[in-house]
């Protein structure tokens, strides 16, 4: 499934898209165009888990810490520090994935469930600092009143501000995924041990994985403290890390574009229905059951397949990968 | 020395706490010993354990509520597990793990939202019954009654357990189904309901737990996340699907609970996730053999 350059096929209905999004909060109310920046925050954050458990096949079950140190670290540094934002905004990501180093070095030592197990106490470990260093972080009422610059305080202005910096990481994981580095990340993916045994440093490549997609979702945290001007314990709690590993299998783990499609599901049901009951989650947790008896492979999963057997009627076996082994 | 005393006090509150988490982590290690699912409805199935035993006391007023509680309140949970394994999970077993896995998770998400249907979002509580009033004396330390019973019923439970898998038919079938299912099944043993009934012990286990812990805290919403979280942990460090793994974990994550209270209470709930990392650094398949 390579391809090294950029297919017209695939790259037109991409603009025609991002065209579409530009042009949208001229004519929808600003309730829509702001759930639309919740969808791209959400879509991002969980693109960048997708590298590592679609792409990578690791046991990334406590991403969304990552995410919240990203916010945490922007929001932290915008309140308590002179710094321009520019330079917080450019240096949280990189908080992010440091977090991201320092708790993958030690969970890439372990496997599977055991990686998983790992990072969640780890993750814990900052979650429960996060909520009990009242003086820092205000525990569990969180920072409000983020100090966001005027031009992107407004919901349109802090609307296109995360979709130019959606596309650009967008672009950014799709050279990833492409790059030599990708591939391979792929293939240990896929066989590990044969991997390890043509000499490519599996360990290391799964850590660099994980600093490259905690990197991503510090960019998604600091991305929704501009949306939202505030933090709280919860962007660090596991429930969202399982969240959005659900929006994953949602849109399809082996797609490029499934989990945007999982993220713009979920927090539209959220919104929606969460009009008219308060009991979202049952309707997820129905809808879940009924993906999982009927299509396991999520929706972009089964779209492409179907794509891809009309295409390729006649040879090409269908490329069912499986995931964590 | 008060400071011995406190230490001694603080140490059976650790060792309370452990025995109601091994008594739901036991639950949760056996059902991921013979089905290898990690059931993220288990802390769900807690919670339902704790708010059906505040409707029974509700119902039957006095001590005998308080009993009955504990003994129906496991039965209510496992008669849900049951329903829903009969009629959703059963039909999975042939497929991805990572399917079982959001199965139990979307299991957990429904349960929790019938339980906000069922019981509202209001904090709950029950009172123990009198006999519980007041404390003992063991050690030079005092511990409040209710305490004490529970370091009785934490090594009933595991007395109770270890008869029943090795020394029971239903037992030994269940033990063998975990390390072998394919071979369970060819000697003629209808091997979907020894997953049945595991997953609905374990379940029993989880919402004897939640009976158990109902009049020590307050019964809330989001106590399953609390827990589950917690739970997995324990079951990791002490080893995947042993029993007495969990037995371990759980005096670990308990333990230095209560200890890290006494040390640093702002930063209580760090230390048991230090222990745990340190545990699986240590040892990365946790501290006892586990079944997988």
């Amino acid at each position: 499934m390579q391809k090294s350059t950029l297919n017209p096929n695939v790259l037109w209905p991409w603009t025609l898209i991002l065209v579409l999004l530009i042009f949208l909060p001229f004519i929808i109310p600003r309730f829509y165009t702001y759930i639309l920046a919740v969808i791209f925050v959400t879509a991002l954050l969980a693109m960048s888990l997708n590298m590592v458990v679609g792409h990578g096949g690791l046991f990334q079950f406590h991403h969304a810490v990552f995410y919240g140190v990203g916010a945490y670290a922007f929001a932290l540094m915008l309140m308590k520090t002179a710094m321009p934002m520019w330079v917080c905004f450019t240096v949280s990501p990189f908080i992010a994935a440091a977090a991201g180093f320092l708790i993958g070095w030690f969970c890439v030592r372990l496997a599977n469930l055991y990686f998983a197990m790992l990072q969640i106490s780890l993750g814990s470990l900052i979650w429960a600092i996060a909520f009990r260093w009242y003086d820092l972080t205000h525990g569990d009422d969180g920072l409000h009143g983020v100090p966001i610059p005027d031009w992107i305080s407004s919901t349109s202005g802090a609307y296109y501000f995360i979709l130019f910096f959606l596309v650009l990481c967008l672009i950014a994981m799709y050279i990833i995924y492409h790059s030599p580095f990708g591939t391979t990340m792929q293939a240990i993916r896929d066989n590990p041990a044969r991997c390890s045994a043509v000499g490519i440093n599996v360990r290391r490549h799964q850590l660099t994985a994980i600093v490259i997609a905690t990197f991503f979702a510090g960019v998604a945290g600091v991305l929704f403290v501009v949306l939202e001007h505030s933090v709280f314990p919860d962007l660090l709690f596991w429930v969202l890390s399982l969240e959005i590993f659900i929006m994953c299998l949602l849109g399809g783990w082996f797609t490029f574009a499934g989990p945007i499609l999982g993220a713009a599901v979920t927090v539209a049901l959220r919104t929606f229905v969460g009009i008219y009951t308060e009991y979202w989650t049952l309707i997820l947790g129905i809808l879940l059951i009924l993906l999982i008896f009927f299509l396991p492979e999520g929706v972009m999963g089964l779209f492409q397949r179907k794509l891809r057997n009309r295409r390729y009627e006649e040879g090409a076996p269908g490329k069912r990968r499986h995931a964590q082994g | 020395m008060t400071d011995l005393g406190a230490l001694g006090s603080q140490f059976f509150v650790g060792l309370s706490r452990a025995m109601i988490l091994f008594v739901v982590c036991s639950g949760l290690s056996f059902v991921l010993g013979v089905l290898r699912v990690p059931n993220i409805a288990h802390g769900s199935l807690y919670m339902i354990g704790a708010f059906s035993a505040y409707s029974i006391t509700k119902l039957v007023a006095g001590p005998a509520g308080f009993w009955l509680a504990l003994i129906l309140a496991p039965f209510v949970v496992a008669l849900v597990s049951l329903v829903a394994e009969r009629a959703l999970f059963c039909h999975l077993y042939q497929r991805e793990h990572l399917m079982l896995l959001l199965f139990t998770f979307a299991l957990s998400l429904i349960l929790g939202d019938l339980v906000k249907i069922i019981w509202g979002a209001e904090y709950k509580s029950i009172m123990a019954p009198e006999v519980f009033n007041g404390s003992v004396s063991l050690l030079g330390a005092s511990i409040p009654r209710y305490n004490f019973f529970l370091l009785i019923v934490g090594p009933l439970v595991a007395v109770g357990l270890w008869f029943f898998t090795n020394k029971t038919k239903m037992g030994k079938i269940a033990r063998a189904a975990a390390v072998d299912r394919e071979m369970v099944g060819a000697v003629g043993i209808n091997v979907s309901w020894v997953f049945a009934f595991a997953f609905v012990l374990g379940c029993f286990l989880a919402g004897l737990g939640g009976a158990l812990v109902a009049p020590t805290v307050s019964i809330t919403l989001g106590m399953d996340h609390n827990l589950i979280i917690e739970a997995f942990l324990i079951v990791t460090i002490g080893g995947l699907g042993n029993m007495w793994g969990a037995m371990v974990g759980s005096l670990i994550f308990g333990l230095s609970q209560a200890f890290g209270v006494l040390f640093w209470p702002q930063f209580a709930i760090v230390f048991p996730y230090m222990a745990v990392v340190i545990v699986l650094l240590w040892r990365p398949t946790g501290m006892l053999k586990s079944v997988w």
